[in-house]
Parts: structure tokens; sequence; C-alpha cells
């Protein structure tokens, strides 16, 4: 399989296509804005929280194949997962996608493994993450104090931020 | 085909791709079809050979040691300064500062003489097709001096309004900041009847010749700007180097951007004097490798000859812009009568990195993006566009070979 094929896998495309969860949450508690400045991507993460768990999680963007189908699969992966289950998940991924996972780990994410492809593609890794980077600011507004992007619904006081601007975003193209 | 085509003999393009080396490389198992041109072109031998050359024989510093070397670096400095000044016909090479590209050059003008000149209420006027290192250093200048920016708008084809242009010259306008080619949408802007009409009312004129030199001829004595900025990487140089040209009487009006070694006429602990431009605005050692590097790309470029690259290049957007227009699902963005050497497209329901990502695989190199242009893509209405855009050396069979990759992006995204 070429290097493209390995990042175009079947299951990304066809998330890109029909992307689950990609509306807007009217019950929400909390929300977060991702922006990649480097190439003009966006993404809103929305969730409900169910106690202590992730009750709900959805999305809407604009973006290329990989971010909305990285999305698409990630909002599938952490329903019902607490915030330290998503976090731990987040940091596996993110390996994933640098090719730092150690070898025989990838069956521990579940679907998420076809984003494996990614790791030939550096520039594309932000693409991957921003999704997750901004669901993880959108928990962090639930913490008190937490330094996050984004947004406690109902607290007026709460950041709209851009989480994404800082990580990733190195890597992509110049202007 | 134009008049003037038909009259300049045609370009042996198979010949002068063998005078980049980069052009026979290989990437992701393909040849390489390099159509990313407006980002950076790339280098012909004698560029890479002039700089080579200079740090293997030449190397050392200008404008100080009375040694051998010192005099010939400084001698070879001073001339490619003149070459400049012909390249885009100076009347002097005293109007030539060399920087470290468009987008210093840029903010020479803006924090010199923008921010000695402007005050409060003052007006900026930009366009809605600057690139941001044409938009910026306006808007940190207006910030400094209580000035406003104001910007053309953009026609559906991607033309400025002139209409408008007329109606936003006003009495409060001190600058006319403007962009000759355009990056994202491949617009020729008539520069020079809208410096005509801001002259007339006595105000100053920059024109971002970024993308123009390397694909048109410039004459800034007819263009009659008093500013204009471009890069040395964009026209077949090195990257570090860039040009700033300004009409004599305002560089020597003009007080010093930045300090330092070179700019200075006498120095005391207490006080110094300016040196006379353009070394006033060349404070420290230059990129003098670099120099070297411009001097022999604009000798390259103009024994290639200007005339007959711009007639290949027409011929080539043209042939571009009809194969790829003919594509289902493609649009074109930026539809001007008068456009050179950039074609930016969308493709329908796919986004335009993951258009760059199968072009890339097929070793076609396109530029996918906002372009450093997001009021564009905002006034188009798309977050991005794939832009390939070409220089002289690329030829009808890379434009199939684009095309065929698009063609694929449509499969692959079916």
């Amino acid at each position: 399989m070429s290097s493209l094929s390995e990042l175009y896998q079947n299951v990304i495309l066809e998330h890109n296509r029909s992307p689950r969860n990609y509306r807007v949450m009217d019950d929400a508690d909390r929300k977060a804005d991702g922006y990649n400045p480097l190439c003009g991507d966006q993404v809103t993460v929305w969730v409900r929280m169910d106690g202590d768990v992730i009750g709900d999680v959805s999305f809407r963007g604009a973006g290329c194949a990989i971010s909305k189908a990285s999305a698409s699969l990630m909002t599938g992966a952490v329903k019902g997962k607490s915030r330290e289950e998503t976090e731990k998940l987040f940091e596996r991924f993110h390996q994933l996608v640098t090719g730092t996972l150690p070898p025989g780990e990838s069956e521990t994410l579940g679907k998420l493994a076809v984003f494996s492809g990614v790791s030939a593609f550096p520039v594309r890794v932000k693409c991957a993450s921003m999704a997750w980077h901004t669901l993880k600011a959108a928990l962090e507004a639930g913490q008190a104090g937490g330094r996050s992007g984004g947004q406690a619904i109902g607290d007026p006081d709460g950041p709209a931020g851009r989480p994404d601007r800082a990580k990733d975003g190195a890597a992509g193209p110049p202007a | 085909m134009t008049a003037t085509a038909s009259a300049t003999p045609a370009l042996d393009v198979e010949r002068l791709r063998e005078d980049f080396p980069i052009l026979a490389e290989r990437v992701r198992g393909k040849p390489l079809v390099y159509l990313d041109n407006a980002a950076t072109s790339q280098k012909p031998r004698t560029v890479i050979d002039a700089v080579s050359r200079y740090y293997s024989a030449e190397n050392a510093n200008i404008h100080r040691g009375v040694h051998y070397l010192s005099e010939r670096a400084t001698v070879a400095y001073d001339e490619v300064r003149a070459r400049v000044a012909r390249f885009i016909n100076a009347a002097s090479p005293r109007e030539i500062v060399f920087t470290r590209g468009t987008t210093e050059g840029i903010n020479l003008v803006a924090q010199s003489w923008g921010r000695s000149t402007l005050k409060a209420g003052d007006e900026i006027l930009i366009t809605g097709m600057e690139h941001h290192s044409n938009i910026v250093p306006w808007q940190l200048l207006a910030a400094q001096t209580g000035a406003t920016v104001r910007a053309v708008p953009i026609t559906d084809a991607g033309e400025l309004d002139l209409k408008a242009f007329d109606r936003l010259l006003t009495d409060r306008t001190r600058l006319l900041a403007v962009v000759h080619l355009s990056n994202a949408l491949g617009t020729i802007n008539p520069v020079r009847w809208m410096i005509s009409h801001a002259r007339e009312r006595g105000i100053v004129t920059l024109v971002d010749g970024a993308q123009s030199a390397p694909h048109l001829p410039v004459d800034v004595q007819s263009l009659d700007c008093d500013f204009f900025a471009f890069s040395g990487h964009k026209v077949f140089g090195p990257t570090g180097i860039g040009v700033l040209y300004g009409r004599a009487s305002l560089l020597e009006a003009m007080p010093p951007w930045q300090g330092g070694g070179d700019m200075i006429e006498t120095v005391t602990l207490e006080q110094s004097t300016w040196a006379q431009p353009p070394a006033r605005f060349e404070a420290g050692t230059p990129p003098i490798a670099q120099v070297m590097g411009l001097g022999a790309a604009l000798e390259y470029v103009e024994a290639v000859g200007r005339a007959g690259i711009g007639a290949w290049e027409e011929e080539l957007l043209a042939y571009a812009t009809e194969r790829v227009g003919e594509l289902d699902g493609v649009r074109i963005i930026g539809t001007a009568r008068e456009k050179a050497s950039v074609l930016s497209f969308v493709v329908e329901g796919v986004h335009p990195h993951d258009v760059g990502a199968v072009l890339d695989d097929e070793g076609v190199a396109i530029r996918t993006g906002h372009h450093c242009a997001q009021p564009v893509m905002h006034r188009f209405g798309v977050p991005a566009t794939a832009r390939a855009s070409f220089a002289f050396y690329n030829t009808r069979a890379e434009v199939d070979a684009l095309v065929r990759g698009i063609r694929r992006v449509r499969s692959v995204f079916a």
C-alpha cells in the first residue's frame, strides 16, 4: 500500500463523507473552538457531561478529510469515558500520529488506529489532533481555575479561546 | 497569443530546465513537477555557484577593510546594486536598498517614512487583495500614529473595484500601498493608472512587487511609484535578500529605521549623524553572499529574456486555465482579464489540503491554504484554495500531470 492510501484509509474517507455527531448541541454544558491560523482550519466541539463521564459530544467545522474524520471518530471513541480516560486516549492517539507509540499498542486505540498513516506526513499531525486539543479545552473549561481556551456554557467569564494555536501548529505551511 | 509574443523568439524550455539542478530530482518516486513558484522559485546553477564561489574564494566583509578580498567584495556588492537598478529601471543605484525581502522592505517604509510622516486622521489605502505583508505593517503603523487603514474592494472576478478606488482616495489619504500581481488570484492590477490618480493628489505610493518582479517587466520610472519592494528568492535568487526601491527625494528625507554599523556618518557617545541613502537603511553586515546570488539571478533572467519569459508563461497559464477549467467539479478562483502565473482553484467537496496531498503523491508540488491572504479567502467564501503557480521552466506536460492529479483527487474522494 502506498503511503497515500495508508493516509486516506477507507474508514477515514467514509467518516469524511458522513461525519458522525456533526451537529450543534443545544443542551451542551461546555464547548471550545479550535483554530489553526496556519491553514485556516476551524472546529467547534460541544460536550454534555453525565456525572463524571462524557454523556454526549458533537462537533462542527471546516477542515481537511483528516481533521474531519479525526473529529468524527473521536466523538465515537470518547462517549461514556471520563475526562481522565479521554486524556489518556488522546495521549496514545498523539503518539500514534507522531509515530512514537510503542509497537503493539495500536490495538488499544480501536478504530482510531486508522490514523497510523498520518505519522508519515508530519504536516498533517495538526490536522489529526486539532479536534482532540479542542475537546481537551472544552473539558478543562469545567475545571475551576483551568487555564483552558474552552468555555463553560452559562459561565459569562469563560474565555472563548483557541486552544490549538500553540501545539502542533508549528509544523504547518509557511506564509 | 499577443503581438508581442509572436515577435519574441520562443524559449527553449527543455534546455533551460537543465540549468536548474533540482528539476531533475524525483519525489515520492516520480519526477518532480514544481508548480509552487509563487511561494519560492528554483535556482539556476549560476546562482548556486555564485553563492558557493563567494564563500569558497571571495568571502570578506564589505565597506571595511583595505585588504584585497574586502575591496573585491565591496566592488561586487555595489555592482549588484547597479544591476538591480537596471533591472527595474531605477534612475540611480542610490535608490536601491538591500533588505531581507519584500516584507522587510514594506516594514521599512512603514516604520521610517510612515512613522515620521503620518498623524491621527490620516488614511492609508490598501486593497482587499493584499498579502498579509502589505496589510499588517500598515495596521501596526496605524496603531502607532492614529491613522486608519482602508481597503479597495475586489469584484467577483478578482479585480479591484476601481470606482470604489476613486471614491476611497480622499484628502486624508497619505499612502497608497498596492500589490502589482496577486499571489492568491494571479490578477495583474492596473498599478500605473492607480499611481497616477494617487499622485495627482500628492499621495505617496508603494507597490508590492513580490510576484511581479519574476514574471512581468518592471520599470519603476514608468510606473512612477515612490516605493517598489520585491524578494530575491522569488526571482530565482537566494532567500534572505530583497530589494526596496525608493524615490531618491523620499529616501533622503527619511530617518533611519535600524541603527548600527555602516549606516552612519559620524558617531560620538552623545549623538550620531546618518549616512546618505541607501547605506542609511542598511545597518549591520548585509547578506553579502545572497547579494552575489541575486546578481547572478537577475543576470540569468535578463539572459533568458523577460519578453520570452512573459510570452511562454502567458501561453502556459492559458493552457492550464483551459485544461483545469474543463474538469468537472473544479472552480477557478480569480478570473480577472489580466492575469499571470497563478491558477487558484477549489475541488468541490474536497478540502485543498487533501487535493495537495494527492497531487504530492504524484510528484506535483502546489501550495494549499490561505496563501497569507485571508481577506481574499473571505471575499470568495472559501477557507483555502489549491494554487498552481508557474515559472518559465514549466512545461505543458507538467500541466498535464497537474490535470491527471486533479482527476485522481476526484476519484479518491468520490
